[in-house]
């Protein structure tokens, strides 16, 4: 065997043993809820995870000015006030699920990473394209 | 046309898959283009035309090499490991693609190109399997310990498919569970959208088909001159 190869099979059993090992035995929870930060405070004070859940109705606050975006994530049970900066991603709306990727700082979740869920039911519009109202709602909310 | 294998037999199959798998693409790209927007992504949703059937060739190309794996482990043909090898050559090149398209379509719709994430993680160890499989391949020299040692590592590596299938299932993931679900047989799509995706995912099996047996003939020529130099 050549050294060349030597180095690839060793190259792809240390990927394999990096994925099977270390990427999915900490990602098969992929994100935690409200509910489960609540049950064990200590274990996930001081460090980074991904807090799940949907964002609560009529909790949506975003600064346009200084990029400061507040939200509410609930699991149904408990809720979490959310805090980060940046422009959220198109589908970010009230009810959607979200996964943030942060700290949690006290009470409230410092976002530094906002992931948006999407469903996987497709379905087309129901009134065709935009009518007029809504194109000059959108206009406004983008000014 | 038909192509000639080198036991002089004609082969008039894989020019015609060729061509309805070309042809299928057409209409696809057409059907896909005049369906309609999703409420939720807009046209965003187009990239799953492409992403799903690039996807499903992948698990359809790992299922190939374990049959040709096994095909060749009980009959001791090389064909059937030359054919195991089209299979994976197939699956490393799609697995990319996917990959591709999916950081594409990811970046808009979850505000990501990558996440490790259950669907996610699991398709990136399959494409360390396919990759694994070249290098092990490549590494070996001796025709009977290649296939052999390939066989092994198709057949283990396919292991990997059904838990990426079932990921979004059975861990939290950001990835959406399946829309055409195998296992309950539920649909959630508008009708003219999964028509431009069926006649999509059909193109894209006619041309896996096409191509395994068109890399099964190169690799036969292949062979056979490798043969005769030595012989």
């Amino acid at each position: 065997m050549k050294p060349k190869h030597i180095f690839g099979i060793v190259l792809v059993v240390g990927a394999l043993a990096y994925l099977i090992f270390g990427g999915l035995s900490s990602n098969l929870v992929y994100f935690i809820t409200p509910s489960e930060y609540f049950q064990n405070e200590a274990k996930y004070a001081n460090r980074s995870v991904r807090l799940g859940g949907l964002v609560k109705a009529g909790t949506v606050r975003y600064n346009k000015d200084n990029l400061q975006l507040n939200f509410v994530v609930t699991d149904g049970v408990r809720e979490v006030a959310v805090r980060s900066v940046g422009t959220p991603p198109a589908l970010f709306k009230e009810n959607q699920g979200v996964v943030v990727e942060g700290k949690f700082a006290g009470q409230e979740f410092q976002g530094t990473n906002l992931l948006v869920k999407h469903s996987e039911d497709y379905q087309a519009p129901k009134t065709g394209n935009y009518t007029p109202e809504q194109i000059k709602k959108i206009i406004q909310e983008t000014n | 046309m038909q192509l000639t294998r080198s036991s002089g037999k004609r082969d008039g199959l894989t020019p015609a898959l060729l061509a309805g798998g070309l042809l299928g693409l057409l209409v696809g790209f057409y059907l896909a283009l005049s369906a309609p927007p999703d409420v939720n992504q807009g046209w965003l949703v187009r990239i799953m035309y492409l992403h799903v059937p690039m996807a499903w060739l992948c698990y359809l190309a790992i299922f190939g090499t374990l049959g040709y794996s096994i095909a060749y482990l009980v009959r001791r043909n090389p064909r059937y490991d030359r054919m195991a090898a089209a299979s994976a050559e197939l699956g490393l090149l799609f697995s990319a693609l996917t990959v591709l398209s999916g950081a594409l379509w990811g970046r808009p719709t979850w505000g990501v190109y990558w996440t490790w994430e259950p669907r996610l993680t699991t398709f990136a160890i399959l494409i360390a399997v396919y990759v694994g499989y070249f290098v092990v391949r490549s590494a070996i020299e001796d025709p009977e310990l290649r296939a052999n040692a390939s066989a092994a590592i198709g057949i283990l590596g396919s292991i990997n498919v059904p838990i990426s299938y079932m990921s979004v299932k059975w861990w939290r993931s950001l990835h959406q569970t399946q829309t055409i679900d195998l296992t309950t047989g539920k649909v959630n799509m508008e009708p003219s959208m999964l028509l431009a995706l069926m006649v999509n995912l059909l193109a894209f099996t006619l041309l896996y088909i096409a191509f395994v047996r068109l890399r099964g003939i190169i690799a036969e020529r292949e062979a056979e001159k490798l043969e005769a130099q030595h012989g």
